[in-house]
């Protein structure tokens, strides 16, 4: 098992070298650092020594890949290229636009976004499993039937309702928790209730519906039939049986989005004003701060990558069967 | 007055999507096993009730598609071979057909079927000196004159002759199929009725019929009533929240629908070449699609779309009017958002060519040295296509809905482009006045709930039909 995960980490290097080349081109080669320059100082009535500057205040007045300039060395590494995708390998990513270091900044913020985000992860997977197994207990029944009319008209509604309408209901009209703000330590309970909530039951529709079809494949398999012919309860079939089998493919969607946890989420973050990741990226979106997005990107990648690698060696937990070679 | 058609790109995409359901119509009356599921899918009640409502809001996005540039009225006393000019504002059928809604502009916020502003405003009186009054409304409630008080009756009246005409109009419609069915199954007019009524069809028309019951019902009350009130209120800059909800029906169905067009052909051509060529051709895809895949979605469309807003704005020279440069910006984001959504299809579609490629048919096609590119296109295609439908009509909601997402994040369709998401973002910061103006927000809200229920609940029961798996 340890020389297979050491293989994937190893298979994870090209494809961040993938992401690395997508995102340089994305961010250097569509547009050069004058036309972002300009974008960011304006289009009309820009100096070209106010562009230099931009540049030189951002490290982008190097050559792309190769500086004929510096000596030795330096031809390589003192690039756009260099400084500013391969360095982030090393999770150094610069300076933001308001000076301050991008990755000190993301250490900070991890915090509060997973305040946010373990929470909502871990309630919303409880409330989806136990609404789908209650669906799949009384399954071909009038409450099945209404049960997944009520998940398909839940996800239909947009997670923009469910967050303005949650805020304006809890907060504003029963002034029951702050409307938004964060405050550090246990005191956080207050603001993080309600987004909590607000985002549990903004999922429940769809993976409650996605879970019901997982648990029902496995009620028409033969070993079940087994169990109850042995004479076991409905119950024990469900919870002893069934559940755990429909644990691989329940984890292989589950396990990946662990480590993006950290990255917290865009739109509660930024609606609750609760000071994570998320609502970084956000801010600096909005003040079309490149570094950031970059650094953004980078890091999500990798958490996904780890993710991919906790998902297989989640199967052997769960599945005595699957073996890592 | 003459006009000059205008093409946009997402226009000329669209007409060929039509074009292309037109075609698979063609093919599938023809192919036995096809129309076999098709009609699975026409004898669910919901497939034909959210069928129904997918048409309406097809109709609106046609109509809102035909774009064109009106021409200028030529000045007094110009010489007769001035050249013709047209106006820079493009405008679509659907702006014709609403040009009351879209002229009838007042100051700012109104209430729905209000006949007075939201706010109050300070107005000089004829007599000397000055009252706070909340003014009368330009256009909403104008036949009532002075005799504002009126209201509710005239409302109540017009709503009567609205479920009057709605029910004439479904009158018609039922009895014109409830011929056909006659005809076609050879009974009395009498029998046919019967047979829809207790659900005894092939088809379920019974639901439709229902279903098209609602739809007349509401388009009928809103043509009485809309030219006389803002029927869901005017938002801050005085437009009609009517008019702006049904502009952010074209959006939405481009939206849901181009985004996995445009990505098809790549997702399709490179799936089934990955499961059908197999080696260093599979290793190339897998890596390609898993770097795709690796970067998270949201951001790899914030980091294209921030770029993409660069290059539009450095090079202002390519588009002539500001339509081709919000309909530019559509188009880049549909591309996007497909660059983002075309792994899943394509891994899917690699799994099942990898399935295939073992099946005794097409091992018998080449070992009668039928050539590669044949097999794929004649016995490999074909059987995958299912999976392509699926994914089509399986996305269509998710997309309207992260389209409303992404506009809030600020990475959406350009600000000026009326959609669901710009109309919830401008209506949000509003929430706070008091009393609060909620029906902007209300109104977004409504039509994407009605358009993306009516998509899941058409999904669910095309999967259905279509999935081997699930029959």
């Amino acid at each position: 098992m340890f020389a297979y995960i050491v293989r994937r980490l190893l298979y994870a290097v090209p494809i961040l070298i993938g992401v690395n080349l997508v995102t340089f081109g994305l961010f250097f080669v569509v547009n050069s650092p004058d036309d972002m320059a300009r974008m960011q100082l304006g289009v009309k009535r820009v100096t070209p020594e106010a562009i230099e500057r931009w540049k030189a205040e951002r490290g982008y007045d190097r050559p792309l890949f190769f500086n004929a300039k510096a000596a030795g060395s330096g031809q390589v590494t003192d690039t756009i290229f260099f400084q500013k995708s391969l360095r982030m390998f090393a999770f150094d990513f610069g300076r933001a636009d308001d000076g301050r270091d991008i990755a000190q900044e993301m250490r900070d913020r991890m915090g509060p976004s997973l305040a946010l985000a373990l929470p909502t992860f871990v309630m919303g997977l409880f409330a989806s499993i136990s609404f789908a197994l209650i669906l799949v207990f009384f399954r071909a029944s009038y409450l099945d039937f209404w049960g997944v009319v009520l998940c398909v008209a839940m996800m239909s509604i947009s997670s923009l309702f469910y967050i303005i309408g949650g805020q304006w209901l809890v907060s504003k009209l029963w002034a029951l928790v702050p409307i938004s703000g964060y405050a550090p330590g246990l005191d956080a309970w207050r603001f993080l209730v309600l987004p909590v909530a607000i985002s549990v039951i903004a999922g429940v529709g769809s993976n409650a519906r996605w879970y019901r079809t997982i648990f029902l494949e496995e009620v028409s398999r033969d070993y079940v039939r087994t169990a109850r012919a042995k004479g076991l309860s409905e119950r024990v079939v469900l919870f002893r049986h069934v559940l755990k089998n429909a644990m691989i493919p329940i984890l292989t969607g589950v396990v990946v989005v662990i480590p993006l946890l950290f990255m917290g989420s865009l739109l509660v973050e930024s609606f609750f004003g609760i000071p994570g990741l998320g609502s970084y990226t956000i801010d600096a979106i909005n003040a079309q701060d490149f570094a950031v997005v970059r650094a953004m990107v980078f890091i999500g990648s990798v958490l996904y990558i780890v993710g991919l690698i906790l998902t297989d060696i989640s199967y052997t937990l769960v599945d005595p069967r699957v073996r890592l070679e | 007055m003459g006009f000059l058609p205008v093409l946009l790109w997402t226009d000329a995409l669209f007409f060929l999507l039509l074009a292309i359901g037109g075609l698979t119509v063609i093919h599938v009356r023809r192919d036995e096993p096809l129309r076999a599921a098709w009609r699975r899918v026409g004898s669910r009640a919901s497939g034909m009730a959210s069928a129904v409502i997918l048409l309406a809001f097809l109709a609106v996005g046609i109509a809102d598609s035909l774009h064109f540039r009106a021409q200028l009225p030529v000045p007094e006393g110009a010489p007769a071979n001035m050249q013709v000019a047209y106006s820079s504002e493009v405008l679509s059928a659907l702006d014709v057909l609403l040009a009351s809604l879209r002229t009838q502009v007042e100051k700012t916020y109104s209430a729905p079927f209000a006949t007075e502003l939201y706010a109050r405003e300070t107005v000089e009186l004829p007599g000397g000196g000055q009252a706070r009054i909340y003014p009368r409304l330009v256009w909403g409630g104008a036949h009532l004159g002075e005799a504002a008080d009126r209201r509710d009756a005239d409302v109540a009246q017009r709503i009567a002759t609205g479920v009057a005409g709605a029910a004439e109009a479904w009158i018609a419609v039922a009895a014109v199929l409830v011929f056909a069915l006659a005809r076609r199954r050879r009974q009395g007019m009498a029998e046919a009725a019967r047979a829809v009524w207790r659900g005894r069809t092939v088809l379920a028309w019974r639901a439709a019929l229902g279903t098209l019951a609602c739809v007349l019902l509401v388009t009928i009350l809103a043509i009485k009533l809309a030219p006389f009130y803002h029927v869901f209120g005017t938002d801050k800059v005085g437009q009609d929240v009517l008019y702006l909800s049904l502009k952010s029906v074209r959006t939405a169905l481009i939206i849901g629908t181009l985004t996995t067009l445009v990505m098809m052909p790549f997702a399709v051509a490179l799936g089934i070449m990955a499961g059908y060529l197999g080696g260093w051709v599979d290793d190339v895809i897998q890596y390609i699609y898993t770097v795709l895949n690796a970067i998270p979605g949201v951001l790899l469309i914030a980091a294209a779309v921030l770029m993409m807003q660069v290059v539009i704005d450095t090079h202002p020279q390519w588009f002539s009017t500001a339509a081709e440069r919000a309909d530019a910006r559509l188009m880049a984001l549909c591309l996007i958002l497909g660059v983002t959504s075309w792994t899943g299809l394509c891994r899917l579609l690699r799994g099942e060519t990898l399935k295939l490629r073992e099946l005794e048919y097409v091992q018998a096609a080449r070992a009668f040295g039928v050539r590669t590119p044949s097999i794929l296109r004649r016995h490999v295609l074909p059987n995958v296509m299912h999976i392509v439908l699926i994914a089509l009509v399986m996305d269509f909601s998710g997309l309207v809905l992260a389209e409303a997402v992404l506009s809030y994040v600020g990475i959406g369709v350009d600000p000026t482009t009326i959609s669901f998401g710009t109309m919830i973002n401008m209506a949000r910061a509003e929430l706070a006045r008091e009393p609060m103006v909620w029906w902007s927000l209300m109104a977004a809200f409504a039509f994407m709930f009605v358009l993306v229920l009516s998509a899941n609940l058409f999904a669910d029961v095309v999967r259905d039909a279509f999935d081997p798996r699930r029959s």
